[in-house]
C-alpha cells in the first residue's frame, strides 16, 4: 500500500499568538513554528503502517515557503520515505490546496491519502473534505481509529453523537483527530538521517493547478476579553450568587 | 438580495438544535428568502419540524434510500445540485461535526471556498470567524459573484423561535450521482437522558482533578440536581473517565450556556476555547492559581469533592 501525508508549518502549539499592532494579521518572525500537531498524528499512522508491513511506501507532501521545508523534514525524520515540497510564496487557502493535491495524488496513485483534520492556525477544516471531493473519492473525517481491510478502511470517527464507524473504498482521503494515537519523540540520528532523503520541489504552475478565488482578510483584531470575576469563600455564597442572577 | 439554502442537521430522527442556530445566522443577512433542505429516507417529522423555524420560507425534502444516515459523500452531491437549481447566492450549514465533515465537499463540488465558524455577519459577503483557537478574530470578505458556502458557530446564535406559521414543505427531485464507495456501518453514543450538551442552559463538567470515571458521579449527581447537562475537560476523556462526546473545548464541543460550572478543570486555552461565550462561568479547583480562574466570574478555591456536596445542600435549601 502507498501512502501520502499532508504536513503543515503552522506556529507551535504552545505559543500565546500575538498579534501586529495595526490589526494586519499574527506575528510570525521570531515565532517557533512546528509541524500541525494533526498532521503529526497522520504522520505517526502512516509510521505504523510502515513498521507493519502494511504501507511500502510512504509520501510527506507540504505546500508552504522556503521555511515549510522544515517540517517535510520532521515527517521523514519520522520514517516517511520521500518528500514533495510544493513550494509557494503566496497564500494557499484550502480550495487551490486541494486543487494542487489532487493534482499531485493523480500523479502519485496512493492508496491512502492522509492529514491532520484541521490546521491549528487558520482552523477552516476543509483542505481533506475538498481534496476528496475533487477526486471523487470517499473521505473519513476526525478518525480516531482506522482498520485497514481489502480494498476498504473501516474508520471510526469522533463526531457530536460519540463514535460513529463507517466503511470507504480505497483509494479515501483520511483526516486525523486526536486520539488516534500519540506521536513518536523524534531521535536525533533519524533527524540526521532526514537530511539526505530526497525531496522533490515543484511550483502549483508545474502542477498545472488553477488558483481558486481567495478569502480576503479586512482586519485581524483580538477576541472579545472575559474579566476575572471574583472569588467567593464557600458553597453557599456561590449558590447565593447564582440565585441571585436567577441562575440556579 | 441573498437567497440562502440551509443544511438541516439531524440525528437519529430528531432535527438538532444547530439548525435553528444556523437559521439565526441566515436572518442576519436580511435575505429575500431562506429554505432549509432535509436530507433523509424518511423526512415527514424532520421537515414538519423545520418548518416550525422562525424565518423560514420553505423546507425542500428529498427523500432516498441512501439518506438514511448523514454522510458527507452522499448528501454534498444532492446539496450541490439543490443549491444550483435554486439559484441560491448563499448555502449555510452549522459547524458541528455534520457540516464540518459536510460542507467544505459541498463547496468544492460548487467549486467555490468556504467560510468556516461564522460568529459574526458584518454583509452579503462580509464575516467574522476565529482562528488560533479563538485567540484571534479575523473579518473575511468572499467574492460576491460565486456561492457562499459557509459554516455557523452555533456558539455565537441562539436559535431561533419555534411556532408562528408553518413553512411550506415542498418535495424536490435532485439529479445528484450518488456515490456507493462510503457505507455507514453503526454509530456508539454516549447518549444518556441527561439534556444535550451543546444546546443545555446549564452545562457542569469534570476535569483531570476528578480522578476517575468512579468519581465523575459526583459530577452527575450535582448536574442533575440543578438539570444541567454534564461535560469534560480533554484530559478528563483522555484519562477514560467519560466518553469523547462529553468533551467541551477546541477539538472537542464549542458551547454556549448560560450557566457553566466546572470543578477540577485547569482552564488549558484549547478547554477556554470551548466555553468562551457562555453566560457565567464558575470555577472550583485547589489550586488558586490555575488559570480557570482568568475567566470564571465566580470562583472558589477548594476540593471539588468537599465542595460538591455543600453545593447540592446548599441548592436543596
Amino acid at each position: 500500500m502507498k501512502v501520502l501525508v499532508g504536513v503543515k508549518r503552522a506556529i507551535d502549539y504552545n505559543v500565546r499568538i500575538q498579534l501586529k499592532s495595526d490589526g494586519s494579521g499574527v506575528v510570525h518572525d521570531g515565532v517557533k513554528h512546528s509541524m500541525n500537531p494533526f498532521d503529526e498524528i497522520a504522520v505517526e499512522q502512516a509510521m505504523q503502517w510502515q513498521e507493519a508491513g502494511t504501507a511500502d511506501e510512504i509520501v510527506a507532501v507540504t505546500i508552504g515557503g522556503v521555511a515549510a521545508l522544515e517540517q517535510l523534514r520532521s515527517a521523514l525524520a519520522f520514517g516517511c520515505d520521500r518528500g514533495i515540497h510544493i513550494k509557494v510564496d503566496e497564500d494557499v487557502q484550502p480550495l487551490t490546496a486541494a486543487r494542487a493535491f489532487k493534482e499531485l495524488v493523480e500523479k502519485e496513485k496512493p492508496d491512502v491519502f492522509l492529514m491532520g483534520k484541521q490546521a491549528i492556525d487558520d482552523d477552516n477544516n476543509q483542505t481533506g473534505q475538498m481534496t476528496s471531493a475533487l477526486l471523487e473519492w470517499p473521505q473519513a473525517t476526525f478518525a480516531s481509529k482506522i482498520e485497514l481491510g481489502d480494498g476498504t478502511a473501516k474508520v471510526t470517527r469522533e463526531v457530536d453523537s460519540g463514535l460513529e464507524t463507517i466503511e470507504v473504498d480505497l483509494p479515501a482521503v483520511i483526516t486525523v483527530d486526536l486520539r488516534l494515537n500519540e506521536p513518536r519523540y523524534l531521535k536525533l540520528p533519524n533527524i540526521m538521517k532526514a537530511k539526505k532523503k530526497p525531496v522533490d520541489e515543484m511550483s502549483l504552475d508545474d502542477l498545472g493547478v488553477e488558483r481558486a478565488k481567495n478569502l480576503t482578510t479586512k482586519q485581524t483584531s483580538p477576541p472579545p476579553e472575559r474579566e476575572a470575576g471574583i472569588k467567593v469563600e464557600s458553597a453557599e455564597e456561590l449558590v447565593a450568587k447564582l440565585k441571585d442572577k436567577g441562575l440556579l | 438580495m441573498s437567497k440562502v439554502l440551509i443544511v438541516a442537521d439531524h440525528f437519529q430522527g430528531k432535527l438538532q438544535g444547530s439548525t435553528g442556530r444556523t437559521v439565526a445566522c441566515a436572518k442576519e443577512l436580511n435575505p429575500e428568502s431562506i429554505d432549509v433542505l432535509v436530507l433523509s429516507n424518511d423526512s415527514g417529522d424532520l421537515a414538519a419540524a423545520a418548518a416550525k423555524l422562525d424565518g423560514v420560507s420553505k423546507v425542500l425534502t428529498a427523500d432516498r434510500a441512501e439518506n438514511e444516515h448523514p454522510m458527507a459523500a452522499i448528501f454534498a452531491p444532492q446539496i450541490a445540485a439543490a443549491a444550483e437549481a435554486g439559484s441560491y447566492s448563499h448555502v449555510l450549514g452549522p459547524n458541528t461535526t455534520f457540516g464540518k465533515d459536510l460542507m467544505p465537499r459541498v463547496a468544492a463540488k460548487l467549486g467555490v471556498l468556504m467560510i468556516t465558524d461564522i460568529m459574526a455577519v458584518h454583509g452579503d459577503y462580509e464575516f467574522d470567524r476565529p482562528i488560533y483557537a479563538g485567540n484571534a478574530v479575523i473579518t473575511v470578505e468572499a467574492p460576491s459573484d460565486q456561492i457562499l458556502v459557509g459554516s455557523v458557530r452555533c456558539a455565537s446564535y441562539s436559535a431561533v423561535e419555534e411556532g408562528g406559521d408553518d413553512a411550506a414543505v415542498e418535495a424536490i427531485e435532485l439529479s445528484a450521482e450518488i456515490p456507493t464507495h462510503t457505507r455507514f456501518v453503526g454509530v456508539q453514543s454516549g447518549s444518556s437522558d441527561r439534556p444535550d450538551l451543546q444546546s443545555a442552559p446549564k452545562v457542569v463538567s469534570g476535569g483531570r482533578g476528578v480522578g476517575s470515571e468512579e468519581n465523575f458521579k459526583v459530577i452527575y449527581s450535582f448536574a442533575d440536581k440543578i438539570g444541567a447537562a454534564v461535560g469534560a475537560s480533554r484530559a478528563a476523556v483522555d484519562s477514560g473517565f467519560v466518553p469523547n462526546d462529553m468533551q467541551v473545548g477546541q477539538t472537542g464541543k464549542i458551547i454556549a450556556p448560560e450557566l457553566y460550572m466546572c470543578f477540577g478543570i485547569s482552564g488549558a486555552i484549547q478547554h477556554l476555547a470551548g466555553i468562551k461565550d457562555a453566560g457565567t462561568i464558575v470555577a472550583v479547583n485547589k489550586d488558586e492559581e490555575a488559570p480557570i480562574f482568568e475567566v470564571a466570574d465566580y470562583g472558589l478555591v477548594g476540593d471539588l469533592f468537599k465542595v460538591l456536596p455543600e453545593l447540592e445542600e446548599a441548592v436543596s435549601k
